[in-house]
């Protein structure tokens, strides 16, 4: 039926020739003693929807200021399009931030709201009355123009700060944990309108969240960040299956890590971690030597749990169930192996009644492909 | 609503305003006294309302009053804003500490301490006392009243909300005229209230301050009560006291009606 061609995929990043629409270079900031941000290099692309990720404190808001103007680097550059934009003053960047408590004027109406960027960059009344209104009827406020911030829902206060930030057709929108004041079903929605309005008006967004899942949903490319330092720029897909370091295997999603020793090196490689048992077999993208010390990340939904070993599995090992989770459509099984590690297993309930086959201190076997997990050297 | 009240509680309320209002309702009452004599009632009369407004010296008192009222309260207001401004937006800056020590001593200084160096400053520089000093000292010392009610309201203030005006293109100047000062123009409004009213009933520094040819209100019944208590005196009271009840009563009408009506505009906000 669909006949036209697929369209190639949305991945700057992995052309040499594309320009980035914003480069950190170098960039620190320190708040007298305190390092917020150690020698940042990033780039970003035009259209992207780039999220960055970490625990409060990590610097990723620090870093989102400093694109709006309300802060400015100890070291380094940031360039915006070309241009160093450490001398421009926020209300002279094409730049727009929709903020954390959506700041919205409680004085003023949805409309005048929307309206007040236009006002201040002097354009006529009707051009202003017509971005308005195209700006109410993207994100569906139509009929809420004339409340005031203080009489609509959160959801609807959330929409006003959005249309206000795009506005004034800003080269880059940055997003203060946008929808932490949202409950989870609503979140999740917007989530979807966020990316939906994003492709419509190929703005791009740089977002910042706490929220691993958010991040995962939204963006096309996710910064995980820790104390300062960017830990992992990649997309979440290459987050989740193909994480760099043990801080971001754990704070993307659900893992267990099992440290070990690599014994062999051969098509795969050969991890020991206890005494007596089996050693993993796994595939391996980065070079080990037989002897280091490496650690070996598995997601729990890549084990299967069964009463006996899979036979088309690698590795299988027994153990015993000391904690279940039952979640409706997936159940967590928490098991300690025969060495003493707690490994995570999630299975999908995907027939009823099923989920009550194991229960606490029963004797499982877990069992993993080659590739189903990561080696970690750090 | 109507709720029975305890014995203990009824007692309590009836000497309690009657410890507060009895006097003024004495003076109120003696205002439409016949007799001269302030204690002795002699029947109903409203004479001294009318010998009050033909007693052209009340009346220029009370003009020179409100003119120092109104300008200086209105000076304290700008100037009170702006230093509270800028104690609560700039965290750290040389003197901060200095600065905000001394807007704050005049609120714990005996008002006869600002009075005697106000007037040993105006007698060093050379300026003639008038209308003029007194509005300069109404300024000084109203100045910090407005910068407290001013600074705790601008503590609660969200910061992003300036930050979002500096974001959609105003300049500081701009975001502090559209954005701040709207929002936080009720407490603005009651600094200059306060100051108002402080300047209205001040009499210890206004009179360091004044010159002969410019006595304020309370200056005159302050020397005209040294004559005696006159029933004229009663009588400026009382249209003084009624003016601050209709003020307080309209003041708290208006606020209950507003609450009213953001309540029911939030509750239909919700449907």
């Amino acid at each position: 039926m669909d006949t036209k061609p697929a369209p190639a995929p949305f991945a700057p990043w992995n052309d040499p020739a594309a320009v980035p629409l914003i480069r950190f270079e170098g960039v620190t900031k320190r708040f007298g003693d305190f390092t917020a941000l150690q020698d940042i290099n990033l780039q970003i692309y035009p259209r992207e929807f780039f999220a960055l990720l970490g625990p409060s404190g990590c610097g990723k808001t620090t870093l989102m200021r400093m694109l709006a103007g309300f802060e400015t680097p100890t070291e380094g550059t940031i360039w915006l399009d070309g241009k160093n934009i450490a001398p421009v003053p926020p209300n002279k960047r094409p730049v727009n931030m929709m903020f954390q408590s959506y700041a919205l004027f409680p004085h003023l109406s949805v409309w005048d709201n929307i309206a007040f960027g236009l006002r201040r960059a002097g354009q006529d009344k009707e051009t202003i009355k017509a971005r308005v209104e195209e700006m109410l009827r993207l994100t569906r406020l139509d009929q809420f123009a004339r409340r005031k911030p203080h009489q609509i829902s959160g959801g609807q206060r959330q929409r006003v700060a959005l249309a206000r930030s795009l506005a004034l057709g800003p080269k880059l929108l940055l997003l203060d944990e946008p929808l932490g004041a949202l409950d989870k079903k609503l979140r999740q929605d917007t989530q979807f309108e966020l990316m939906d309005i994003q492709e419509k008006t190929g703005t791009t967004f740089v977002i910042v969240t706490h929220d691993q899942e958010e991040a995962m949903t939204v963006a096309s490319r996710v910064a995980v960040m820790d104390a300062g330092r960017l830990c992992q720029v990649d997309t979440p897909q290459h987050i989740y299956e193909t994480p760099n370091s043990r801080y971001v295997a754990d704070f993307i999603g659900e893992v267990s890590i099992i440290e070990g020793r690599v014994e062999s090196v051969a098509e795969e490689i050969a991890i020991s971690y206890a005494e007596g048992q089996k050693p993993i077999m796994t595939r391996c993208a980065e070079t080990v030597s037989p002897g280091q010390s490496v650690f070996y990340a598995i997601r729990p939904e890549k084990i299967w749990v069964g009463s006996e070993p899979h036979p088309d599995r690698i590795n299988s090992v027994q153990g015993t169930i000391v904690d279940i989770g039952y979640l409706g459509d997936v159940s967590n099984y928490h098991v300690r192996l025969d060495s003493g590690q707690m490994v995570k297993a999630l299975m999908t309930n995907a027939e009823r009644y099923a989920a009550s086959r194991f229960t606490w201190n029963d004797r499982v076997w877990l069992s993993w492909s080659r590739h189903a997990g990561v080696v970690l050297t750090s | 609503m109507k709720r029975n009240m305890s014995f203990f509680n009824m007692t309590t309320l009836t000497l309690g305003l009657a410890f507060l209002y009895l006097p003024m309702l004495l003076l109120m009452i003696y205002s439409f006294n016949e007799s001269r004599l302030v204690t002795v009632w002699a029947g109903f009369s409203t004479k001294w309302y009318g010998e009050l407004f033909r007693n052209q010296q009340f009346l220029d008192a009370a003009w020179v009053t409100l003119r120092v009222a109104v300008v200086s309260s209105t000076i304290a207001t700008v100037l009170g804003t702006m230093a509270a401004w800028v104690l609560v937006r700039e965290r750290r800056f040389l003197g901060r500490t200095l600065f905000s020590g001394m807007i704050y001593a005049p609120l714990v200084m005996p008002e006869v301490i600002t009075g005697l160096s106000l007037l040993l400053l105006f007698i060093a520089i050379g300026l003639d006392r008038g209308i003029l000093t007194i509005i300069l000292a109404h300024t000084t010392f109203a100045m910090c009243y407005v910068s407290v009610v001013v600074s705790s309201r601008l503590v609660t203030f969200d910061r992003s909300l300036e930050e979002a005006a500096l974001d959609l293109g105003c300049s500081p100047m701009q975001a502090f005229g559209f954005v701040t000062l709207p929002i936080i123009a009720p407490a603005v409004v009651s600094g200059w209230l306060l100051a108002f009213t402080l300047s209205l009933d001040d009499l210890v520094i206004a009179s360091f301050t004044s010159g002969p040819s410019s006595t304020t209100l309370p200056i005159k019944i302050f020397s005209s009560m040294r004559l005696g208590v006159s029933p004229e005196i009663n009588a400026l009271s009382t249209i003084l006291i009624s003016i601050v009840a209709v003020g307080v009563v309209v003041a708290a009408l208006v606020s209950k009606r507003q609450i009213a009506r953001r309540e029911t505009e939030e509750r239909e906000g919700q449907k």
